[in-house]
């Protein structure tokens, strides 16, 4: 009864002042709709930016590094167990790029429950020659099928048919940049000098596009047979094991576990690519500063005017409090008028701000550097419209605490002496 | 024997700013059920001040106050809250009808708050008393939109709603011309007659004093009369 009756009353001071609430109201509105909208955007932007390196980034990359060896012979020598050794001028031995043992490796890692799929690579370097000019260039073989599927290598072709790097003997996918510059058209033949001084023609089935401009310029792509016909190397040489995991955050400790295991060295997505993670938190911080900054103003709107109704409103409060209302009934009243305007306004808020992301999500957004964005990216996540609208309910909450206290402490019998 | 409905033992009022001057010295009176007493006096005598206190809305002072034989003195703001809402209706100077509201909401909020009845009896006890008092007509009305004399009879009916021990009115008449003062002292008259309505009304209008039962004269933060 007491609460329908509060209710009641904060309904009709609210409506009696639409106007004023009205104001307030939109400018919850308008934060929360800003904050989302913001969030969404730079969100869809960081996964975008991510995506662009994360997506193509194996989560844990096997190899063998060319290094040397960290045991050197005099460490080893009894003699000089106890002296501390300096060796100047060390080299790295005999160590080949090749993984030993690829077969069964692959096959382990395959049949690991964690592991969505690996896929194998090598890399030559070479030189494409353009009339008399040699142009340095990288050839990375790869299992076409499997990087598309992993990879998302296919989307990456822009002209051309990916497949084709394995359907078609001695053929390349080359680079945008690349092709630009060596003026090579979709089937025409490059001719390529391998480091040991061999010579291959290769025909051009695709391009290559990555959206980043540099690196467009260096890498091609061809399957790993052709690749492995350019170095003369057997069919089970590979130097790089890309796999990809279910669960991006397991990388480390796979990575760890896999270089005990095969005695290999083995990298993940995180220590490779700290800096996005950076970069994104940095971005999402300034987001949510800028949100939270609105929300704060917003708030501030919402105390200016619930005080100003409540100097309006002092006869009433006087009246209430005379008729046998507790203080605790007036603060209630207040602060049900603050939570309102918190309430209704955010959620239209967050209404409008879903309306902007999708208005959003359709702008097109063109860009040679990336292929695969056609419009704006947007991110949905529900966790910002969490935040947005307990956040709407926090500030107007603190906004309204202090005038509702204001309203509670007004002693009746001042106001009604003094008329 | 009458039945108390209201006691002061030694009621004593400092106020302190911005010099201390005693407005109220040892105050002692009893008002009895069905009684319609007058409080007269000149302005600063400190009548308003006792009515405050009285009424259990001024808590700041010294001596004993009981209403319905209970012990008001030193209780929290709550109880005294529900005690003003459940036994004490207030008719002021000005009528602090809340404008939000029809006439008819303002009349049964005190009602509401109670909680005794449900929200239909409340409603048909706040008509009865509009019609007692003349104005049912009015009860659909915003508050703003009738004239001062209808206003102060809402006050009144407002103040009724919850069958109050005692009515505490502060020069109700005060802020209206010869024809509504009569109806609104016609209206106490009534109360106190046909219904036996305790009310206790400050007032400095010796003739509306005069026509009551009983005259409380102060002066000086004393009673001279009783």
């Amino acid at each position: 009864m007491n609460r329908r009756l509060i209710l009641g009353i904060a309904k009709s001071m609210l409506l009696a002042r639409w106007r004023q609430t009205l104001v307030a109201a939109v400018g919850v509105t308008f934060s929360i709709a800003m904050f989302i909208t913001l969030l969404s955007f730079m969100n869809g932007l960081n996964d975008m930016l991510d995506s662009l390196i994360l997506n193509r980034t194996p989560h844990v990359r096997l190899y063998n590094q060319v290094k040397p060896s960290e045991n050197q012979p005099v460490n080893m020598a009894t003699e000089y167990q106890d002296s501390y050794n300096f060796i100047s001028s060390v080299k790295a031995g005999i160590t080949r790029q090749e993984i030993y043992n690829s077969g069964p490796i692959m096959q382990a890692v395959k049949a690991d429950d964690r592991v969505l799929g690996a896929a194998p690579k090598l890399t030559a370097q070479v030189f494409f020659n353009e009339g008399t000019i040699d142009i340095t260039g990288v050839i990375n073989g790869v299992d076409v099928e499997e990087e598309s599927r992993l990879f998302n290598f296919q989307d990456y072709v822009t002209s051309g048919n990916a497949i084709d790097a394995r359907n078609v003997a001695n053929s390349i996918i080359l680079g945008k940049g690349l092709a630009d510059i060596l003026v090579a058209d979709l089937g025409d033949v490059v001719q390529v000098t391998t480091a040991q001084g061999e010579r291959f023609p290769l025909k051009v089935v695709g391009y290559f596009q990555s959206g980043i401009q540099e690196y467009d310029k260096v890498q091609c792509y061809a399957s790993i047979a052709t690749t492995q016909k350019l170095l003369g190397k057997p069919a089970n040489y590979m130097t790089d094991i890309q796999v990809k995991l279910h669960d991006l955050n397991q990388a480390p400790a796979v990575a760890r576990e896999y270089a005990q295991l095969f005695g290999i060295d083995a990298e993940d997505i995180q220590t490779a690519n700290a800096q996005f993670e950076t970069g994104s938190n940095i971005r999402s911080l300034i987001s949510y500063a800028v949100g939270v900054t609105l929300l704060v103003v917003a708030g501030f709107g919402i105390f200016n005017i619930l005080n100003m109704m409540i100097y309006e409103k002092m006869d009433s409060i006087a009246i209430l409090k005379a008729t046998g209302f507790s203080g605790r009934d007036v603060n209630r009243i207040f602060l049900l008028i603050a939570m309102s305007i918190g309430f209704f306004g955010g959620m239209v808020g967050l209404v409008f701000g879903f309306i902007f992301s999708v208005i959003i999500d359709n702008i097109p957004f063109n860009t040679a550097a990336l292929p695969t964005i056609e419009t704006y990216p947007i991110n949905y996540s529900p966790v910002f419209y969490l935040i947005g609208g307990s956040f709407s309910l926090i500030t107007t909450y603190l906004a309204g605490f202090f005038p509702a206290r204001k309203a509670s402490k007004v002693d009746p019998v001042e106001i009604i002496r003094g008329k | 024997m009458q039945e108390v409905i209201l006691e002061a033992r030694n009621i004593n009022k400092e106020f302190h700013d911005p010099v201390t001057v005693q407005v109220l010295r040892d105050i002692t009176f009893t008002v009895n059920k069905g009684e319609f007493v007058s409080v007269m006096g000149k302005s600063g005598c400190g009548k308003s001040t006792l009515l405050y206190i009285l009424s259990t809305m001024d808590t700041d002072y010294s001596g004993e106050l009981h209403i319905d034989k209970e012990l008001m003195t030193g209780r929290p703001d709550a109880e005294l809250a529900r005690i003003r809402n459940e036994k004490i209706g207030f008719v002021f100077q000005f009528h602090y009808l809340l404008n939000e509201f029809t006439v008819l909401r303002n009349v049964m909020l005190p009602g509401m708050k109670l909680g005794r009845y449900s929200e239909q009896e409340v409603e048909h006890r706040a008509l009865e008393r509009l019609k007692m008092l003349g104005i049912e007509q009015l009860a659909s009305q915003s508050a703003y939109r009738i004239s001062g004399g209808e206003k102060q009879r809402v006050a009144i009916a407002r103040a009724l709603i919850n069958d109050p021990h005692i009515i505490m009115g502060d020069e109700p008449t005060g802020n209206l011309d010869k024809r509504n003062s009569d109806i609104v002292f016609d209206i106490f008259k009534e109360l106190t007659e046909v219904h036996n309505q305790t009310l206790l009304i400050v007032t400095h209008d010796p003739e509306f004093a005069e026509n009551s039962n009983r005259i409380i004269e102060m002066e000086d933060g004393r009673i001279i009369r009783h």
